[in-house]
């Protein structure tokens, strides 16, 4: 029953980072994925994370999420929480949200249902089997449709809504979760350019309150938002800096460009 | 007409034999004595007749053997009218007999005309032992072994001195060892002691269940508690025997549950690997999979009906047939039902148990819906006695290899042909195989072909161990999925490995358990194994594994 | 409250209508009109339309599971018959001594295999009461011990789906066992008195059916309110995308076993309405094939829809 416990309590960033990964390993059938990876993600920090299609990005999510069982490795998250003792819905409790690479809604539930689901509350069977909304609750979820542009939509299904929306609907039930980290793994693919920014504003808005890591391919997305990047290349840290830093590195250059 | 050409030749071969010599005089009054002994034994009194036969094995005539054996077996009657001997064989309501003297067909006659010759117990004494001592100087080996086996069960002063007459003049070793150990158990009762020991040493290493009833006399105890056998070191000497014997026994127990083990598991591989490419490379649960192989032992039963007189031909002939019929039954199936249904799991179970239900309604009306019993050719049936202790059935072994010829020619085509590289290719990503310009339509037929066609060959085996029904499918399909699941879906060698080992494991579990009980703890284990291995014994890696 | 009702939810509304009328009307219809007229419905088809009720029950409970979870179970069959001999054992020893042997103590099958004495796991069903608990214990627990097992290892799709039949299959043979204690073969039969009634009596049969139709119309409710419940959409969100909700907190393997032993507990008191109505339960009723019927009742009827397991069931029969 012990696994079942989910942690309790703050997250201690006592010493700063509030996700620690210490030399992680992922291999598939003798491909690693992952090489001896580290990585530090500080709190209230949001981190860009770029590399060229199948550098590991993806991976890296699902070690932090508990989908993959890394080979090697450590981590942590604040300074006491092992992240690798926790399987996925004691993670998620602890406070790590993620949106998926591919969206992926609840397509046979409205987008306010999707939005309930995900709401942050306690995620028991017979807690949920008598759950009923509080106010405060609906206006939560008010707030985040407000937010995600789908407040006329709310009663749509969700399979129905465009590629798009689905992805702000994703974004939407991170939000509900009010998580301390927000993995979200390609947000803008798929979006308008005026979606695009105004993406960029929520995840600008986000920062200093929670930790956010963002995986993208659109530069000049990335450019907008981040302070921070890291570059991965075959499963291991490449370089990290600012973007300008970054770009004009040599090795990211021929990464990108190939020889 | 070839057994029948020989009997006659033989027969020809008889006559010359027994009227040429007519000619010279000598034999002239053999062959009248021969003719008084049986008119004798015909017609004398019980008390005379003994003589009779005593003076008939004395003459060495040819047919000795056979009118003897036949009086010992009640075959041998007189005719009520004029006392002619002839030996009858029950045919139908009346009897059809040979002449006893030379061996012709008299025809067949009423049994209220001709008369058993009748016997007395030392009648039956001494005609064992004559035949015994004419047995055991045939030219046949076979027959002389036979012939000392069966002397042993009843052995006295008489017989003994003919085994070891026998002995002095034998050639053969085998025959030599045989009548060796018949003594070896005669001499445990000897008075000396190295005599007995020495026949222990022997009798060890050719354990029969006699010798092990023989030697567990020497170390049983009385009602109060004292040892029949009183010699220390006799005894002593035939528990370390019994002891070594014993631990052979279970030896060969072992192997005979091992291979009852593998020849269930060769019944579990034939009839899951059909389904192992259907569900494990194309997705489909198939349950009228267990129909198809139906269809294939219906298939061997119509063969055996048109030609119930080469019932081995038949057989062969079943395999390609059974093949064929199934094959195209599936691709049927797969043309009109599955191929609507790809990428849903459910509704395919559904339809394919529609069709089952239907194919069973089919041959239910066909057929009937009794059972049939499928004959099986002689090479079939029989054991293969190893010794007294471990036989194995024909019919199980061929199964086996079987199973494992077609195993390998399954692994074959798939690795080898181009229609086996196209099948994994569509297994694999079937977009991008179609993508390729693989005809994924015309591969999926031909998959579902193949693995529907093995079904009906895994029917032909069926016919020769159950009996064929339009049942006979449902029987197997639980065990068939349980087989794939466990062996992990998508992965031959798994099938092959997760056959044997069920088999194996039931087959272990058996004795102690019970066959039901047995079965049960097999299916919970499985359960169970799943539990540990979502996905079977060699689970298919990779993300779209994971869909 | 009524008018609120069938606006928010029709066919539901008229289903349940429907089962009320069944359950009021035939009854009514044995006891008021004389054997001859055609309005006249013997006790013989007061059963038979009682089982019926009880099968849709089963049908729903499979939907639960099937349609709305996504669990494709083969094994539903187990539960019904699980509840179905829990009270076959009740009613064994309701015989008595009005058996072909006489045997107060040991039911005649017991006797026939020269028993001497009752097994421990029939003491208590002498009790109503405790032929009720363990309607709704015995396929409770086992769901719950093989459901735990099974979804905690993340075991899904097919292979869930064979292991589920697998656990019938066993089922199957272990009561096909005289050595079980369940009456081998021949199951249990011959049942004479239901709570002290004849159990042939058309009284009790009218009463086995307003059991049954009540039975259903409550399970329906509840089954209702769970599925418009936040539970019922996180079954939803499972069945359409497992892993996902994982990633926002939810323990899937809890929310899978809790619907799962609610559908059997179902399933178990179907089967116990089942037996006293067709006066026999036998190893059969674990046969594979039957589970594999109940799903094509609840496809048949349509799938995640409640009432499609209950039409599926009564239109296929
Ligand atoms: N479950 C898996 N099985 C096999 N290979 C995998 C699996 N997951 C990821 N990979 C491989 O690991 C590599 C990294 O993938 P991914 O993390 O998705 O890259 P990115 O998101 O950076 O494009 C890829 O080569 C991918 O094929
Ligand atoms: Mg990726």
């Amino acid at each position: 029953m012990t696994a079942l416990a989910l942690p309790t309590g703050e997250v201690d960033t006592s010493h700063g980072p509030i996700l620690y990964l210490e030399g992680v390993s992922v291999s598939f059938d003798g491909f690693k994925a992952l090489n001896n990876l580290s990585l530090y993600i500080d709190e209230g920090e949001l981190r860009c994370l770029i590399g060229p299609n199948g550098a590991g990005k993806t991976t890296l999510m699902d070690v932090i999420t508990g989908k993959t069982r890394p080979d090697n490795g450590s981590v942590f998250f604040g300074q006491t929480i092992d992240l690798l003792k926790l399987d996925e819905p004691a993670i998620a409790a602890a406070g790590i949200g993620r949106k998926f690479q591919k969206p992926s809604v609840f397509e046979k539930l409205s987008v306010f249902e999707n939005l309930e689901l995900a709401l942050a509350t306690n995620k028991g069977v017979w807690p949920t089997l008598f759950a009923k909304l509080t106010s405060i609750q609906r206006e939560r979820i008010d707030e985040v449709l407000l937010t995600i542009g789908l407040i006329e939509s709310r009663w749509q299904q969700a399979g129905d809504l465009s590629h798009g929306q689905k992805q702000w609907l994703e974004i939407g039930m991170l939000l509900m979760q009010e998580p301390k980290v927000m993995l979200i793994d390609e947000p803008v693919a798929g979006m308008t350019h005026q979606e695009i920014e105004r993406t960029a504003q929520l995840l600008l808005s986000l920062q200093g309150e929670r930790s956010v890591i963002v995986v993208e391919h659109d530069m000049e997305f990335v450019r907008s938002i981040a302070k921070r990047v890291t570059v991965l290349h075959e499963g291991s840290v490449l370089t990290e800096g600012t973007m300008d830093e970054v770009q004009n590195d040599p090795r990211v250059i021929q990464v990108y460009l190939g020889d | 007409m070839k057994s029948s050409l020989a009997k006659r030749c033989f027969r020809l071969i008889l006559f010359v034999a027994l009227y040429l010599p007519g000619f010279g005089s000598a034999e002239d009054t053999a062959t009248s004595d021969f003719t008084s002994a049986l008119n004798k034994i015909a017609t004398a009194s019980m008390q005379e007749r003994e003589a009779a036969v005593q003076q008939l094995i004395s003459l060495k005539e040819p047919r000795t053997l056979l009118i003897l054996q036949g009086l010992l077996d009640g075959q041998l009657y007189k005719l009520r009218d004029g006392d002619k001997l002839v030996l009858a064989k029950q045919k139908d309501k009346g009897f059809s007999l040979t002449d006893a003297a030379n061996g012709d067909d008299l025809g067949t006659k009423e049994s209220a005309e001709i008369q058993k010759i009748p016997l007395n117990n030392s009648l039956r004494v001494l005609l064992r032992k004559s035949l015994g001592s004419l047995q055991l100087n045939s030219n046949e080996i076979n027959t002389r072994i036979e012939a000392v086996k069966a002397i042993a069960k009843v052995l006295d002063d008489e017989s003994l001195k003919l085994l070891r007459d026998r002995l002095a003049i034998e050639q053969e070793s085998i025959v030599q060892d045989q009548i060796k150990l018949v003594l070896a158990l005669e001499q445990l009762n000897s008075s000396t002691k190295s005599t007995r020991i020495e026949a222990i040493d022997l009798l060890k290493d050719h354990p029969t269940q006699d010798v092990v009833n023989r030697l567990n006399t020497l170390v049983e105890k009385d009602d109060e508690g004292n040892y029949l056998e009183t010699d220390n070191d006799v005894r002593n000497k035939a528990k370390t025997a019994l002891a070594a014997i014993n631990a052979k026994i279970s030896l060969y127990s072992g192997v005979e549950t091992l291979f009852f083990g593998l020849s269930l598991g060769a019944v579990l591989v034939l009839s899951a690997i059909g389904l192992a490419i259907t569900f494990g490379v194309m997705g489909v649960i198939n349950m009228a999979h267990g129909e198809l192989m139906m269809l294939g032992a219906y298939t061997t039963y119509v063969l055996q009906q048109l030609m119930p007189q080469q019932l081995g031909t038949a057989l062969i002939l079943s395999i390609p047939a059974a093949f064929m019929v199934s094959a195209v039954v599936g691709i049927a199936i797969e043309r009109g039902i599955i191929r609507f249904l790809y990428g849903r799991p459910l509704e395919t179970l559904l339809a394919t148990f529609g069709v089952s239900l239907v194919l069973q309604q089919t041959v239910r009306s066909i057929f009937s819906p009794l059972n049939r019993s499928v004959a099986a050719p002689e090479w079939m049936s029989g054991t293969l006695q190893i010794n007294d202790f471990l036989s194995l059935t024909w019919n199980r072994l061929y199964i086996l290899i079987f199973c494992l010829l077609v195993f390998m020619l399954l692994l074959q085509i798939l690795k080898r042909t181009r229609l086996g590289l196209e099948v994994r290719a569509v297994a694999q990503n079937r977009n991008m195989a179609k993508a390729m310009g693989i005809p994924t339509a015309w591969v999926d037929a031909m998959t579902f072909g193949l693995g529907s066609g093995i079904a009906g060959v895994a029917g032909v085996a069926l016919s020769q161990i159950t009996n064929v029904g339009p049942n006979l499918g449902q029987a197997y399909i639980v065990d068939s999925f349980m087989v794939v699941v466990f062996g992990g879906v998508g992965n031959l060698w798994g099938t092959l490995l997760a056959g044997f080992s069920l088999g194996i494991a039931n087959k272990l579990l058996e004795p102690t358990a019970g066959a039901v009980l047995a079965k049960i703890l097999v299916l919970v284990f499985i359960i169970l194994f799943i539990q540990k291995r979502p996905r079977g014994l060699f689970p298919q890696k990779g993300r779209a594994a994971e869909g | 409250m009524f008018k609120q009702f069938y606006e928010h939810d029709k066919a539901a509304f008229w289903l349940l209508t429907l089962i009320g009328g069944i359950v009021f009307l035939i009854p009514t219809a044995n006891i008021i009109f004389p054997e001859e007229s055609p309005f006249h419905v013997s006790a013989y088809s007061i059963s038979i339309i009682g089982k019926y009720l009880t099968f849709a029950l089963l049908g729903l409970s499979l939907d639960l599971v099937w349609g709305y979870c996504g669990i494709l179970a083969l094994g539903q069959g187990a539960f019904f018959a699980l509840g179905g001999y829990a009270i076959g054992m009740y009613l064994m020893r309701q015989i008595g001594t009005r058996g072909v042997y006489g045997n107060a103590d040991l039911p005649d099958f017991m006797v026939f295999l020269n028993w001497q004495e009752l097994p421990w796991y029939w003491y208590g069903f002498n009790h109503f009461w405790f032929a009720l608990l363990m309607i709704v214990l015995v396929p409770g627990l086992l769901a719950y011990v093989f459901g735990w097992l099974a979804f905690r290892s993340r075991v899904t799709g097919v292979y869930l789906s064979i292991i589920t039949q697998a656990l019938t299959y066993a089922l199957l043979l272990a009561f096909f066992r005289n050595e079980m204690g369940f009456g081998g073969n021949n199951g249990l039969t011959d049942f004479k008195e239901l709570l002290g009634f004849n159990i042939q009596s058309s009284a009790v049969r009218a009463c086995l059916l307003i059991a049954s139709g009540l039975a259903l119309m409550l399970a329906f409710v509840v089954s209702k309110w769970v599925i418009n419940s936040k539970l019922g959409r996180v079954i939803t969100a499972i069945r359409d995308q497992e892993a996902r909700v994982r990633f926002i907190g939810y323990r899937v393997e809890l929310f899978k076993l809790w619907i799962f032993v609610f559908a059997a507990v179902l399933a178990g008191i179907a089967g116990a309405l089942y037996v006293p109505q067709v006066g026999i339960i036998n190893p059969s009723e674990f046969s594979p094939l039957n589970s594999l019927e109940i799903v094509i009742w609840v496809a048949i009827g349509g799938r995640g829809t409640l009432y499609g397991g209950i039409i599926g069931a009564v239109l296929v029969n």
